[in-house]
């Protein structure tokens, strides 16, 4: 009998919790606001799933009521990507070592 | 077209991007190459997805506009925003990733073709399920996200909202939940799943309003968490690897910031997020307290202080934050080190409205990081400093924490101030902090008092010098 690719997802899940886990330990306190803006940038990779839904409709009707909340979703999504990488680099930028 | 198989692959490989990024985090050096590889991950996910569709017809095009007007707005905001702002703004953003998800899940709630997921009325059940829980998670991560923002924005008051039966109406609420995403399965009517998202939507509001101001760092932390959940369970609906791993990481994150964050007040998360902490049960204990001596004095005392000082610590506070005083305070120690003393900065974990807020503060301030320490690090050095600068904290400077079993605050970590030479205190006035506890620290023999606006204060200190 084959495995489930459910069973695949949930142990891609599962581990990713475990690599999350040991990766944000090793983050520097002082950098713990980008840490909060980037990881909201990369959860918004819920486009993928909003573009989907946005080319679902056909070229007669390309806002049907499903493709619709694709569209809204992809605007949502796209402030944050634009709007977390940038405010992200834009701290980073400031994070400076003492001249010598 | 590319196939489904190398489709999964480059997803994996923004899921390992994703990862890197924030690895990079462990150190400011590598931080911007971090974002970088965000990015990169980012655009990966973007470009296979476009790949994989093969639609390049109208519909194309307003996907490509919807992208760049949302960009713009988000570009703006990121060029815009002041870094005091920064609490109200992630919480902002929180709110937008859980409205996302909600979209998302009812974009294939009505059109579950389009994902692979069966037909209308009939969705597979195991879909239909990780799209109730995406849905319901990213719910309530907006309605909570968006009571935070406009209690960190001030728009509502920061005090805890809280009234009778409040855990009980929750805990019924969420049992409903429950009952209904089962109903759902069963039935698959369109209307279990709207009651479904209104409820999360009104769970996200409830469970957000009973919660005070300071504990705001927790809040974030625990949304930030929350909109890992909803898209994970986004990604299981679109069996999207990418989504899954990014949506495992960003809830862990969140996790371990609202652990670091409960541990930094000593208090367990359940009662942060039961709430009410700060509430008027504890504001009338202040009401029949003797009257204690203090010194205070003026920014001349204060710089005549630091003058023969050899080392001074600073320790900011969300004060520091609201009086915008961070630029002031740098050229203050500018000045002081201009003279020969040896300064560092002190950062509790809970200082501020966020995680790390104070560091960015300072930083924005052109404050080198490597003379910003966290409390472990720089704790046994306030015994052998000659001045302590207190600039907007209060509640994690108060010896109490350490001495008085029966205060709220008992056993939480605090920077050992009392433990300087002489302690520059400035405040306002010598009213209690959020804990509603008097500190000990303003009586204390070696505490000077500088009643003052912080900004305001640091300034003079500058001119007297």
């Amino acid at each position: 009998m084959e495995i489930d690719p459910f069973v695949f997802r949930l142990s891609i899940f599962i581990l990713s919790i475990f690599v999350g886990y040991y990766v944000v330990w090793s983050v520097t306190p002082s950098l713990h606001t980008p840490l909060m803006s980037v990881t909201n940038a990369i959860s918004s990779v819920i486009i993928v799933g909003a573009i989907i839904a946005a080319l679902a409709g056909n070229n007669e009707n390309i806002f049907n009521e499903a493709s619709i909340f694709g569209f809204l979703a992809i605007i949502l999504a796209a402030v944050n990507i634009f709007g977390g990488f940038l405010v992200t680099q834009r701290m980073l930028a400031m994070y400076k070592k003492k001249k010598k | 077209m590319i196939s489904t198989n190398l489709l999964a692959l480059f997803y994996l490989v923004s899921g390992v991007l994703f990862i890197l990024a924030l690895r990079g985090l462990s150190s400011p050096e590598t931080s911007r190459q971090g974002n970088f590889f965000g990015i990169l991950g980012m655009l990966i996910a973007v470009l296979v997805t476009f790949l994989s569709i093969g639609n390049f017809s109208t519909s194309f095009i307003y996907v490509i506009l919807f992208l760049l007007i949302g960009g713009g707005v988000g570009a703006f905001i990121a060029f815009k925003i002041p870094m005091t702002a920064m609490p109200e703004l992630v919480a902002g953003f929180h709110s937008l990733v859980g409205l996302a998800a909600v979209f998302v899940a009812i974009s294939a709630f009505l059109n579950p073709e389009a994902f692979n997921l069966g037909v209308s009325g009939n969705i597979k059940l195991a879909s239909l399920i990780e799209m109730s829980i995406g849905a319901a998670v990213g719910a309530i991560t907006f309605s909570g996200s968006i009571i935070a923002f406009l209690k960190l924005r001030g728009i509502m008051s920061g005090a805890p909202i809280t009234f009778p039966a409040q855990h009980i109406l929750n805990l019924i609420i969420l049992i409903s939940i429950i009952v209904l995403t089962y109903f759902l399965c069963v039935t698959q009517l369109p209307n279990l799943f709207w009651s479904l998202i209104a409820i999360s939507f009104l769970v996200g509001i409830l469970l957000i309003i009973p919660i005070g101001g300071a504990d705001m760092p927790v809040v974030i932390s625990m949304l930030n968490s929350y909109s890992g959940w909803a898209a994970a369970g986004i990604g299981f609906t679109l069996e999207n690897t990418a989504l899954i791993i990014t949506g495992a990481l960003v809830g862990s994150s969140g996790a371990i910031l609202s652990y670091i964050m409960c541990k930094g007040m000593n208090r367990s998360f359940f009662s942060v997020i039961l709430g009410g902490f700060g509430g008027t049960d504890q504001t009338t204990k202040s009401g029949n307290k003797e009257q204690k001596p203090v010194k205070s004095g003026n920014s001349d005392d204060a710089a005549f202080l630091m003058k023969n000082a050899s080392s001074v610590i600073i320790v900011p506070g969300y004060g520091m934050a609201v009086a915008q005083a961070q630029h002031a305070l740098r050229e203050m120690v500018d000045t002081l080190k201009k003279n020969g003393i040896k300064v560092s900065y002190a950062i509790h974990p809970v200082a501020g409205r966020m995680p790390g807020h104070m560091n960015v503060l300072l930083a924005e301030a052109n404050v080198p990081y490597d003379e910003v320490f966290e409390l472990e690090e720089i704790n046994n050095d306030f015994a052998n400093c000659d001045v302590a600068y207190v600039i907007g904290a209060n509640d994690v400077t108060n010896p109490v924490a350490k001495t008085d079993p029966q205060s709220p605050i008992y056993g939480m970590p605090i920077l050992d101030v009392e433990k300087a030479k002489s302690v520059l205190f400035v405040k306002r006035s010598l009213s209690p902090g959020y804990a509603g506890v008097d500190n000990d620290l303003f009586y204390r023999e070696n505490t000077l008092m500088l009643f003052a606006d912080a900004k305001k204060m640091t300034e003079d200190i500058i001119k007297s010098f």
